[in-house]
């Protein structure tokens, strides 16, 4: 009746675990500030990655104020406007995604969960955080220096990027290239650490195939990001030669502002390949550990195993191994070689296979589970949703002939904003609601989740599912005014004033989540260590929040996978991935 | 259960706003409605898949969310039921690429009769360039740019004397031609872009891009740049105006030449070079 996918063991011998040698820290400014504790340093990142992210929301709000309500607002003008959309998206992108998924999650949950004290390397993993946090001082400088931050658009692309037709030549474009330099090598040296502790560092017992959907998805991520980011640090190098040295790594002879340039030789596809390059397997940075954490959440509050573990660890790395050979599918209409276009549509729809494949095994863990629809299941059924949304979007935008109609359109911009803004927002927004009792031994308040996840849920679809039509109907992106065009009738300027109503409205509600967050620290009612009842070693820590090192005096031994949920014949729903098989109490033959 | 109703209901929501949007695609003016098929096709596959899965979830919402005493099932996996539904999906991925790879051999082999237009496209305006009375166009570089030479051809090259050129006016085409629009841009990125055509491509300095159509019905229709060009891109327009074959002639023979509008000099040397009286 029930297949076992797992192998059983029979017991594992209850060695001594080698304890490694920590740091340990000797004054406040050691232990709060430069922390060598991975749980520190996922804290600083996760702060520092959200309050720049609250100026990308506010970037969001002055952008939507003028697309919705043209000419209302006379303190933005065309440049302002570009540089807010640049900005957004940078931020959104790089400093806010990428470093709460990888800096921040990956940091708190890679140790707990594999079951080791800490990351491997733990003074690099300090570095990575302030070269991080240099790196977004770098960025919000721009805001402050003279002609302010680049108007390039987030992907740069060169010519206009370094031309004086574009806002933010001067200085911010030279700063937001530093800035990116600063953000890789400081990624590079967290990334590096995540990836050895994942292979290294896991508990005895803790084999590959038994690591939670989580650390899968971040371990993945990483290496990916390890081997796309070097493509935007060139791009970035040779761009700030172009622009500091007069190279001509992307510029060919051009007129800047109407007379001829000292430039010459060089080709702008050149960039656009580099950054795509980087670029795509950048979606899927964001997207797997997404993938991973909402498949526990699912797990978890559904009370049963993951369908699929094998077939979901496969589509991972599928996924992730495939995403390095679709970038050109940004640039069917770039102007690049048009045989090119065949590949990169196919190797686009193929990897449409293993992504559907996990949306199927999320569902069908729903069937027949016990779902309990607390705040963190509520936004994993959201991330279905609008990942689902977006992710079929993307069969339209891939598949070749059908992105010449649609690219640089609204269509585009509702696409990427549903399937890598919304989706993995949601998943982080699910994460921090089923990890803060974790890191703070508190709830956060249920009323006001629930609430923050309803307006968050309805309007960002409400945001985003309509404005597909604005792209089918024609409207381009990155428009300061539609001004006068035949083919936009007057009811696209009401959708456009709607959706930025109600991009004002989930922007609230992010401060009533906040709030939450603040007021639970104090009032929230207290967690416990394990208030969901979940297997994953995290919730089985001695302490809660957990201490220094982790484990108190010994490492957990680990006998089974993560999804040991509803096992026939247990005592209760749940059985901890550290619990020794004789004390499961499986009666004879249930699991045969 | 509410919480599976709103899901339910954002799945029909959705249908229901795609059958009634008032916002749609434009009317199409080219040959390009195989595009327009193509997308279509999609809309039906993607469209069931999101109902389907939306749908199941909320049932699965509805029918097994936490009652006192409910135990879930332990089914860790279905091998069977996964590769049904890989497989199927991989039909479904098939039955939208085979047309859209179809759709796009037509998109990239332009037809032999196919005569050429030149678009270029420079912060933040357009000029467009027809081959004269010798159908061929001369050749072009940007070092040649000047106050009398706007879209910078070679005043050495013969077959530039004859070339129709049209500094911030508008393009006409004539309708039912296959025409190949060149685009070239002496500046930075911009791209040529026409809702109602459905094609665009970018234009990209120090390069020659291309696209080809057939105007299938006559019209004014607007051109907007389609790649960020900088602080005025929302405001780099002009108009494409497909005529019958009379208009269209009687258009063309109002424009100027190249010889005409770069003054005597040129006109003597092109005769020179070219061995003429």
């Amino acid at each position: 009746m029930v297949d076992i996918p797992y192998d059983r063991i029979a017991g594992i011998p209850p060695a001594e675990v080698p304890d490694v040698e920590l740091y340990h820290p000797r004054s406040w400014w050691t232990r709060y500030v430069f922390s060598q504790d991975a749980k520190v340093i996922a804290i600083q990142y996760s702060l520092t990655a959200s309050a720049i992210g609250l100026v990308a929301l506010v970037l969001s709000w002055l952008m939507r104020l003028q697309l919705g309500f043209p000419g209302t607002f006379s303190f933005i003008d065309a440049n302002q406007y570009l540089q807010f959309i640049t900005m957004h998206g940078m931020i959104m992108v790089i400093y806010l995604l990428t470093a709460l998924f990888l800096g921040g999650f990956g940091n708190y949950l890679i140790p707990l969960m594999v079951g080791a004290r800490d990351m491997v390397f733990p003074y690099v993993n300090m570095l990575s955080y302030w070269v991080y946090l240099l790196a977004v001082l770098v960025l919000a400088s721009t805001f402050f220096v003279p002609g302010g931050p680049t108007g390039a658009g987030w992907t740069l692309y060169p010519p206009q990027a370094i031309l004086s037709g574009t806002p933010g030549q001067d200085w911010g474009i030279i700063l937001m290239m530093a800035s990116l330099i600063l953000f890789i090598i400081g990624f590079t040296m967290g990334g590096l650490n995540y990836v050895v502790t994942v292979l290294q560092a896991r508990t005895r017992g803790m084999t590959l195939m038994r690591l939670p959907l989580t650390v899968w998805g971040i371990f993945t991520a990483t290496v990916m990001a390890l081997l796309a980011f070097p493509a935007l640090f060139v791009a970035s190098v040779m761009l700030l030669f172009d622009r500091l040295l007069g190279t001509s790594f992307f510029m060919p002879s051009l007129l800047e502002m109407g007379t001829l340039s000292k430039y010459g030789g060089g080709s702008p596809l050149l960039f656009q390949h580099l950054f795509w390059f980087f670029g795509h397997p950048e979606v899927y940075i964001v997207a797997l550990p997404a993938f991973g954490i909402v498949s526990d959440l699912i797990s978890t509050h559904a009370r049963k195993n993951i369908f699929g573990y094998r077939m979901m660890v496969w589509a991972i790395v599928a996924i992730g191994a495939l995403s390095f050979i679709v970038w050109a599918h940004h640039m069917y209409v770039s102007g690049m070689f048009p045989q090119f276009g065949y590949f990169f549509a196919t190797t686009t729809l193929i990897i449409a296979i293993p992504t559907a494949i996990k949306v199927y095994n999320w569902v069908l863990t729903l069937w027949r589970g016990d779902i309990h629809l607390r705040v963190p299941m509520l936004f994993a059924l959201g991330f279905i949703i609008t990942f689902v949304n977006g992710g079929l979007t993307g069969l339209f935008l891939g598949n070749v002939v059908v992105d010449v109609p649609l690219s640089d359109t609204m269509f585009v911009v509702a696409h990427f904003h549903m399937v890598m803004g919304v989706a993995p927002i949601m998943v982080v927004l699910g994460a921090i609601y089923h990890w803060y009792p974790k890191v703070t031994g508190r709830m956060l308040n249920d009323v006001l989740g629930k609430f923050h996840f309803w307006v968050t849920f309805l309007g960002a679809y409400l945001i985003f599912f309509p404005m597909h039509y604005l792209g089918l109907l024609g409207v381009p992106r990155r428009y300061f005014e539609l001004g006068d065009a035949a083919f936009i009738p007057s009811s696209a300027h009401s959708l456009n004033a709607f959706i930025s109503v109600v991009a004002l409205a989930v922007g609230f509600s992010q401060m009533v989540f906040l709030f939450n967050l603040v007021w639970s620290l104090f009032k929230g009612e207290a967690s416990g260590g394990n208030p969901w009842r979940a297997t994953t070693l995290e919730w089985q820590t001695p302490e809660t929040p957990p201490g220094h090192g982790n484990w108190g005096k010994e490492l957990p031994i680990v006998y089974r996978w993560a999804y040991d949920y509803s096992v026939p014949g247990a005592e209760e729903d749940f059985i901890p991935q550290n619990q020794p098989p004789r004390a499961t109490h499986v009666v004879e033959g249930a699991a045969s | 259960m509410v919480v599976a109703l709103i899901l339910l209901l954002v799945a029909i929501g959705s249908v229901l706003f795609h059958i009634y949007s008032p916002w749609w695609w434009t009317p199409i003016a080219t040959n390009w409605a195989y595009i327009d098929h193509t997308i279509n096709i999609t809309f039906w596959i993607t469209g069931f898949v999101f109902v389907a899965v939306i749908a199941f979830m909320a049932y699965c919402v509805f029918r097994f969310h936490h009652k006192e005493g409910r135990r879930a099932d332990y089914n860790p996996e279905n091998k069977r039921l996964e590769w049904w539904l890989s497989v199927g999906t991989g039909v479904g991925v098939a039955a939208m690429l085979a047309p859209g790879l179809i759709v796009w051999h037509q998109f990239v082999t332009v037809p032999a009769d196919a005569t050429e237009v030149e678009v270029m496209g420079q912060q933040w305006q357009w000029s467009f360039r027809l081959p004269g009375k010798d159908g061929r166009m001369g050749t072009s570089d940007v070092r040649n740019i000047d106050p009398d030479n706007p879209m910078g051809l070679n005043r050495d090259d013969a077959h530039a004397q004859d070339d129709v050129v049209i500094e911030s006016g508008d393009l006409h085409l004539q309708v039912g031609k296959p025409v190949k629009i060149l685009l070239r841009s002496v500046d930075v990125l911009h791209d040529f872009y026409v809702p109602e055509f459905r094609a665009k491509m970018d234009m990209v300095p120090g390069a020659v891009t291309y696209f080809w159509i057939k105007p299938i019905r006559t019209g004014t229709f607007d051109v907007l740049c389609a790649e960020l060009c900088g602080a005025a891109h929302y405001q780099m327009r002009a108009k494409v105006i497909v005529d019958e074959e009379g208009e269209y002639h009687a258009w063309l023979e109002q424009q100027k030449t190249f010889a005409e509008l770069s003054g005597g000099k040129a006109v003597v040397k092109a005769t020179y070079q070219s061995g003429g009286k």
